[in-house]
C-alpha cells in the first residue's frame, strides 16, 4: 500500500470539493466582505451561508456563530474573553487535567494574570470525575471548560451531566466545550447541553487549516482578545478568512452527509483493529473501547518499544500515526493524559495513537495490523540493555 | 552615506610568494559566491594587488557587509566613496563633506594618507596630505591632526577616479576556501561537528560531509536538521557535498554480535571507515571530527586512539583542546547553535550502554570486531552503495 493515513486526529485530508471551493474563493470571489461594492457582497455571501450552516447543524442562532483562525484561537477567545468579561463575579475557573494544550496553557496564563484554576482529575478511562467537579464549584466560579472528546485516548466526556451540575449550582457560571475532536463525529447541540461556548476546528473535519468556529451564546458576555477593524460585531476583528470560512462550512455540510453510516463504519474498523492488535503480546489499549468511546481514536501501548521508533518504522511502510498527541509530540516529554489515566510506567513513552477518518478502509486496517505483527517483534529484539 | 566600492584587505595571502595569484583568484571566487544572494549588481576584480567590489547600482549595504564578513581570507572590508576628479578645489569640498557625514562628532584626531596610482596627478602625495588636512582643519576647528595615532585614518587614493575611505570593518580572517584542498567532515546533529567544519574551512579547506542516518531510530527531522546545519556551515565554507549513509543494519549487527559496552567505539570505527571511503573517492585529504578530549566516553584518549586506529588519512580535530562552553561560543557566533540544540535523537545515542568502556584496549576491540566477519562486508557494501548525496549550498 502506498499510503495509510491514520493520523486524522492531528489533521485530515481536505475534501476535494473543499479544495476546489477554497481556490475559487481565493481566485474569483476574492473581495473583502466589508467592501461596499458587488465584489464585497459576493464574498459576504459565503459568510452568511456559513453562519446558516453552523446555526442549523448546532441548532443555534446565526448571530451566535463566530469565525476564528482555528481551535486554538476559539479556545483562547472563549477562555480569555469570558474570564476577563466576567471577572467581577469571581476569579475562579475549572477545567480538566487532560485538556488540549490550547486550554491548559491558556488557563496557566490566566493563573499568571490572577485567576485561580482547578484542574479536575479523571478516572482510569480518561473521563472527568463529576464528584470532583461538584467539590470544586464555589461562589467565585465563573467558567468551566471541558473537552468533548479527548484527543489522545478518545475518551468521551460527560458534558451533559457536567453542565447540568454546573448550572444547577449557579446558572450564571459559563460552560465551554472544546469540541475540536468531537464535532463531525457526534451531533452536538449546545443549547440542549446547556453549553455557552463551543470550539470547532476546520482541519479536523476535512476542511482548511486556519479555519475555526466559536459558538457564543447570545447572552454571554465576552471581551475581544484581538483589536482592529471591529469585524464580527467587534468580538473578533480582522478581515474574515473568507476562503477558510467557505471551506469549513462546506466541510461541515459534507461530513454530516450520512454521518451515522460513516461513524458506524469507523466503529467497526476500530473494533477490528483492537481485536487484531490485542493479539500482539504486551500491548494495552488506553481508555475505553466500547461504544462509549470516540469512534476514531485508538491509543495503544507497546511495551518495550519507544513510540518514536515504532512511529518511524511504520512510516517506512507508508503508515502515518502519532505518538501521544501530535500537538504535544514536538516535546519529548511524557504525555500528561496517559499519566492522568494512570497508565503503567512502561507504556508512558511507548504509546501510539491511531486515528481514523471516513476515508479509512478495512484493507488499510489489515495492512497496518500485518505490518505491526511483522515489525513489533523485530523492534523488541533491539532495545536498550 | 552611499558607498560605491568595497576595498577588500587580505593578510596571509600576501606572503604566499609565487602562488599568490592562486590565492587571490580563490578569494575573488569566494567573494562572488558570497554576494550572489545579495540584492544588487557587484563587480568583483583584482587590480594592483588589491581586490575591489564595485557596486554601481542600488544595493543592500548591510547585507553585503554581512556576507563579506563570512568570507575566509578577508582581513578587513573598507567601504569606499568614489569621487570624480573635478580638480583639487572640488576634492577639498568633497573630502570635507565626507568627514562631516561620516563623523558627526568632530572631537577627533585624523591623518590624511594619500596614494597616487595615477602619477600624472598635479600634486604629489605629500602635498595632497597637507592641503586636504588643512581644508579639514579649516572646516572643523575642533579636529586635530595626529600623524602617529590618529582616530581616523583618511585614505585618499588617486586613480582614474578618487577613492576615499576611512573605515575598516574586520573580516573573518583565515584563507580563501579552495586554496588548501578538501576534507571530509563527520557531521552529526550536535554542537561540535559544525564548529569543527567551520574551523578547518577557515584555513582554506573545502568541506564535504558524511552523516549517519539510522531509520527508524532516527527521524527524517534529525536528517533535515543535519542538512540545515550543513547549509549554515556552507555560508562560510562554500558548497558542501553531504553523504547520508544508512547505518541502521550495521549498528544492529554490532549490537547483536559485540559486547554491549564496546558498541559505541566499534560503531565509531565503522563510521570512520565509511567516511574515509568517501573521502578517498572524492579526493579529500583528511577527515574532520568535532571530538574534544574527555567530553564523552568515546572521546577519552584511549577511545580516540581506538577510533583513530582504523584511519589512514589524517584526522583533524580542531576543537580537541576546547571546553564545551568554548565550542558553544563559536557555534553561537557562526549561527549553528540554535539548530544544533533541537532535540532529535542521533544514531550515537540510541543503543548506548549505561556504562560504556572509557578505556578501550585496541587489541580487545579488534578481537570483538572479528565476531562481525560473517556479514559485515556485505552490510558495508550495501551502506556504501545506498548512500544518498545532497548538494548543500
Amino acid at each position: 500500500m502506498e499510503e495509510v493515513y491514520l493520523d486524522n486526529s492531528a489533521t485530515t485530508r481536505a475534501y476535494e470539493c473543499v479544495g476546489e471551493l477554497v481556490k475559487k474563493v481565493m481566485c474569483e470571489d476574492y473581495g473583502n466582505p466589508s467592501s461596499m461594492h458587488a465584489k464585497g457582497v459576493a464574498a459576504e455571501q459565503y459568510i452568511k451561508e456559513a453562519k446558516e450552516t453552523f446555526a442549523k447543524l448546532l441548532k443555534v442562532k446565526e448571530k451566535e456563530i463566530f469565525f476564528t483562525s482555528g481551535g486554538t484561537e476559539s479556545d483562547n477567545l472563549a477562555l480569555r474573553g469570558a474570564a476577563w468579561a466576567n471577572q467581577r463575579a469571581g476569579k475562579h475557573l475549572i477545567t480538566s487535567a487532560i485538556e488540549h494544550p490550547a486550554i491548559i496553557n491558556t488557563m496557566r496564563h490566566l493563573e499568571e494574570e490572577g485567576f485561580r484554576v482547578t484542574y479536575l482529575p479523571v478516572d482510569r478511562y480518561g473521563r472527568v470525575r463529576l464528584d470532583a467537579l461538584k467539590e470544586a464549584l464555589c461562589e467565585e466560579t465563573i467558567l468551566v471548560s471541558i473537552m468533548y472528546v479527548n484527543n489522545e485516548v478518545g475518551s468521551v466526556q460527560p458534558i451533559q451531566e457536567a453542565a447540568g451540575i454546573v448550572k444547577a449550582y449557579n446558572k450564571n457560571i459559563l460552560f465551554h466545550v472544546d469540541a475540536v475532536q468531537g464535532f463531525g463525529k457526534y451531533r452536538i447541540y449546545p443549547k440542549k447541553l446547556k453549553v455557552d461556548l463551543c470550539s470547532i476546528s476546520g482541519h479536523k473535519i476535512h476542511g482548511p487549516k486556519g479555519s475555526g468556529i466559536l459558538y457564543i451564546g447570545e447572552d454571554v458576555k465576552i471581551r475581544p482578545i484581538v483589536f482592529g477593524g471591529e469585524q464580527q460585531k467587534n468580538v473578533r476583528s480582522g478581515t474574515e478568512n473568507v476562503p477558510g470560512i467557505a471551506g469549513i462550512s462546506l466541510a461541515a455540510r459534507t461530513i454530516y452527509q450520512d454521518l451515522d453510516v460513516k461513524v458506524a463504519q469507523m466503529r467497526r474498523l476500530k473494533q477490528r483493529f483492537i481485536k487484531g492488535v490485542s493479539q500482539i503480546e504486551d500491548t494495552t489499549i488506553h481508555g475505553l473501547y466500547d461504544e462509549t468511546s470516540a469512534p476514531h481514536i485508538i491509543s495503544v501501548g507497546f511495551a518495550g518499544i519507544r513510540s518514536e521508533v515504532l512511529l518511524h518504522a511504520l512510516e517506512e511502510k507508508g503508515i502515518y500515526v502519532s505518538s501521544g498527541s501530535a500537538c504535544a509530540s514536538n516535546h519529548p516529554q511524557v504525555s500528561g493524559v496517559l499519566k492522568g489515566i494512570g497508565a503503567r510506567q512502561e507504556f508512558l513513552d511507548a504509546t501510539l495513537r491511531f486515528s481514523m477518518s471516513e476515508f479509512t478502509t478495512p484493507q488499510e486496517i489489515d495492512y497496518t495490523l500485518d505490518t505491526l505483527y511483522n515489525i513489533v517483534p523485530k523492534l523488541r529484539r533491539y532495545t536498550r540493555r | 552615506m552611499r558607498y560605491h566600492t568595497f576595498l577588500i584587505k587580505y593578510g596571509e595571502i600576501g606572503i604566499k610568494g609565487k602562488n599568490r595569484y592562486l590565492f587571490e583568484d580563490a578569494l575573488v571566487r569566494q567573494v562572488r559566491f558570497a554576494l550572489k544572494d545579495v540584492d544588487g549588481e557587484f563587480n568583483v576584480y583584482k587590480s594592483q594587488a588589491r581586490i575591489y567590489v564595485d557596486c554601481n547600482e542600488e544595493y543592500d549595504y548591510e547585507d553585503a557587509v554581512e556576507h563579506l564578513k563570512r568570507v575566509f581570507g578577508i582581513v578587513g572590508i573598507c567601504p569606499v566613496v568614489r569621487m570624480e576628479d573635478q580638480g583639487f578645489e572640488q576634492l577639498k569640498k568633497d573630502v570635507t563633506a565626507y568627514m562631516d557625514e561620516a563623523y558627526p562628532d568632530k572631537n577627533l584626531t585624523f591623518k590624511v594618507e594619500a596614494r597616487r596610482a595615477r602619477k600624472s596627478y598635479p600634486k604629489n602625495s605629500m602635498e595632497i596630505n597637507c592641503d586636504l588636512g588643512e581644508a579639514i582643519l579649516d572646516a572643523f576647528p575642533e579636529t586635530k591632526v595626529d600623524v602617529h595615532h590618529p582616530d581616523v585614518m583618511l585614505n585618499v587614493e588617486i586613480r582614474r577616479e578618487i577613492y576615499v575611505y576611512s573605515q575598516i570593518i574586520p573580516g573573518a580572517g583565515g584563507m580563501p576556501v579552495g586554496t588548501n584542498g578538501k576534507a571530509m567532515l563527520l557531521l552529526s546533529g550536535g554542537i561540535d561537528s559544525p564548529v569543527a567544519g567551520y574551523m578547518i574551512s577557515k584555513r582554506g579547506v573545502g568541506i564535504e560531509a558524511v552523516y549517519f542516518h539510522a531509520p527508524p531510530y532516527t527521524s527524517e527531522r534529525a536528517k533535515q536538521k543535519v542538512v540545515d546545519l550543513a547549509r549554515i556551515v556552507s555560508r562560510y565554507a562554500g558548497p558542501i557535498r553531504l553523504h547520508v549513509v544508512n547505518f541502521t543494519d550495521i549498528q544492529l549487527y554490532i549490537y547483536d554480535q559485540c559486547p554491549h559496552d564496546e558498541l559505541t567505539i566499534i560503531m565509531r570505527r565503522y563510521m570512520m571507515r565509511i567516511a574515509e571511503h568517501f573521502a578517498r573517492k572524492d579526493g579529500c585529504l583528511g577527515l574532520i571530527t568535532g571530538e574534544s578530549i574527555g567530553q564523552v566516553a568515546s572521546q577519552t584518549m584511549q577511545s580516540l586512539a581506538a577510533t583513530n586506529d582504523v584511519c589512514t588519512l589524517p584526522v583533524y580535530r580542531p576543537v580537541i583542546g576546547y571546553d564545551k562552553q568554548e565550542i558553544v561560543n563559536i557555534s553561537e557566533k557562526i549561527g549553528t547553535y540554535e539548530t544544533s540544540i533541537q532535540p532529535f535523537e542521533d544514531c550515537c545515542t540510541i543503543f548506548v550502554a549505561k556504562h560504556p568502556v572509557t578505556k578501550p584496549n585496541i587489541d580487545v576491540i579488534r578481537r570483538s570486531e572479528e565476531h562481525l566477519s560473517e556479514k559485515i562486508d556485505e552490510l558495508m557494501k550495501t551502506a556504501l552503495e545506498t548512500v544518498e548525496i545532497i548538494e548543500v549550498k
